[in-house]
């Protein structure tokens, strides 16, 4: 029995892989802190909703690596993700740029809150001019 | 009455709107970004023979298909007999991209299961993988005379798929 119970207790305590080799590191702290933004906001093609900084795949290990690689040969955040959009489409950025093809995406909410707010609007609008209920009340008992 | 029916033909509108977008197939499925632009240059070393040289100037001419597999890629086995299928029929000429993958590995599968292609590029290292978006494996590219990306399948090739999305395209190209 307390061979079972240490047994238990030793199985606890070992730490869950934590271990998504995030790879790459820099000297600088700034290149370092633009590298983490970078690859938590590319999705992993291969495991679609999750970052590569998220991911372990083959793939997202391959862009994390190439995306360092960018960054320390001094290519601007625009011309990273050029590079990521020319060969995996829009869908690889979390925040897709503004294009004729992804406008949809960046209208829709804005449109859809504006629908709801002039509905609401006229709703409102139109019981306030409606009598209250007792003045109703009273006119029938008039 | 008529207070219902603006909202029932929004919620009709959406339902078929859900339903479309249901219908779409393979939701990792992505189209690629080349897709009426000219293919990706490369060279690369071929599989079998790291000597010689392959790249896109080989595909010009003719329409050709460009088929993406690995060794540890089990659905590329599932595809592989119709690859054969269609190497035998003589209707494409058939090239590989050998991605990820080493070397030994792939000459031993090649040479179990059979070689449909003309030759396989050999890219261990996803250079030529990235530089044509591919993602999964397998990944087959259709690429016109003019080496323009005519349609990219994700997923094992069949007849089916063969003649639905490939056949179709080559012949409405042709006059």
């Amino acid at each position: 029995m307390k061979r079972i119970v240490v047994t238990i207790l030793a199985a606890m305590l070992t730490v869950p892989a934590l271990a998504i080799d995030q790879g790459e590191t820099f000297e600088d702290p700034e290149m370092q802190a633009r590298y983490e933004r970078l690859i938590s906001e590319v999705r992993c093609l291969q495991c679609q909703n999750q970052s590569i900084k998220d991911s372990n795949v083959t793939l997202a290990t391959d862009l994390r690596r190439q995306i360092a690689r960018m960054i320390e040969d001094g290519s601007s955040d625009a011309e990273i993700a050029d590079f990521l959009v020319t060969r995996y489409g829009d869908f690889v950025l979390y925040r897709p740029r503004m294009s004729g093809k992804t406008l949809m995406v960046w209208i829709a909410p804005f449109a859809l809150a504006l629908i709801g707010l002039v509905g609401l609007v006229r709703v409102v609008r139109h019981r306030a001019s409606l009598p209250f209920e007792d003045e109703v009340e009273e006119g029938k008992t008039e | 009455m008529n207070r219902f029916i603006l909202p029932l033909v929004i919620v009709i509108g959406l339902i078929v709107f859900l339903v479309m977008g249901l219908q779409h197939g393979d939701p990792r499925a992505l189209p690629s970004p080349f897709i009426g632009k000219p293919a990706p240059e490369f060279e690369l070393p071929t599989l079998k023979n790291p000597e010689v040289v392959i790249g896109t100037d080989n595909f010009a001419g003719k329409y050709t298909l460009v088929n993406v597999w690995a060794t540890w890629c089990v659905m590329c086995q599932a595809e592989h007999g119709f690859l054969m299928d269609l190497a035998a029929s003589k209707s494409i000429p058939i090239y590989g991209l050998n991605w990820r993958d080493s070397r030994p590995d792939a000459i031993r599968w090649l040479g179990r299961l059979g070689d449909p292609y003309i030759a396989s590029a050999f890219d261990p290292d996803n250079r030529v993988g990235m530089d044509w978006g591919v993602y999964g494996a397998p990944e087959t590219f259709l690429l016109d005379p003019e080496g323009t990306v005519v349609y990219k399948h994700l997923g094992p090739l069949d007849p089916a798929i063969w003649e639905r999305e490939f056949l179709s395209r080559m012949q409405e190209a042709s006059p």
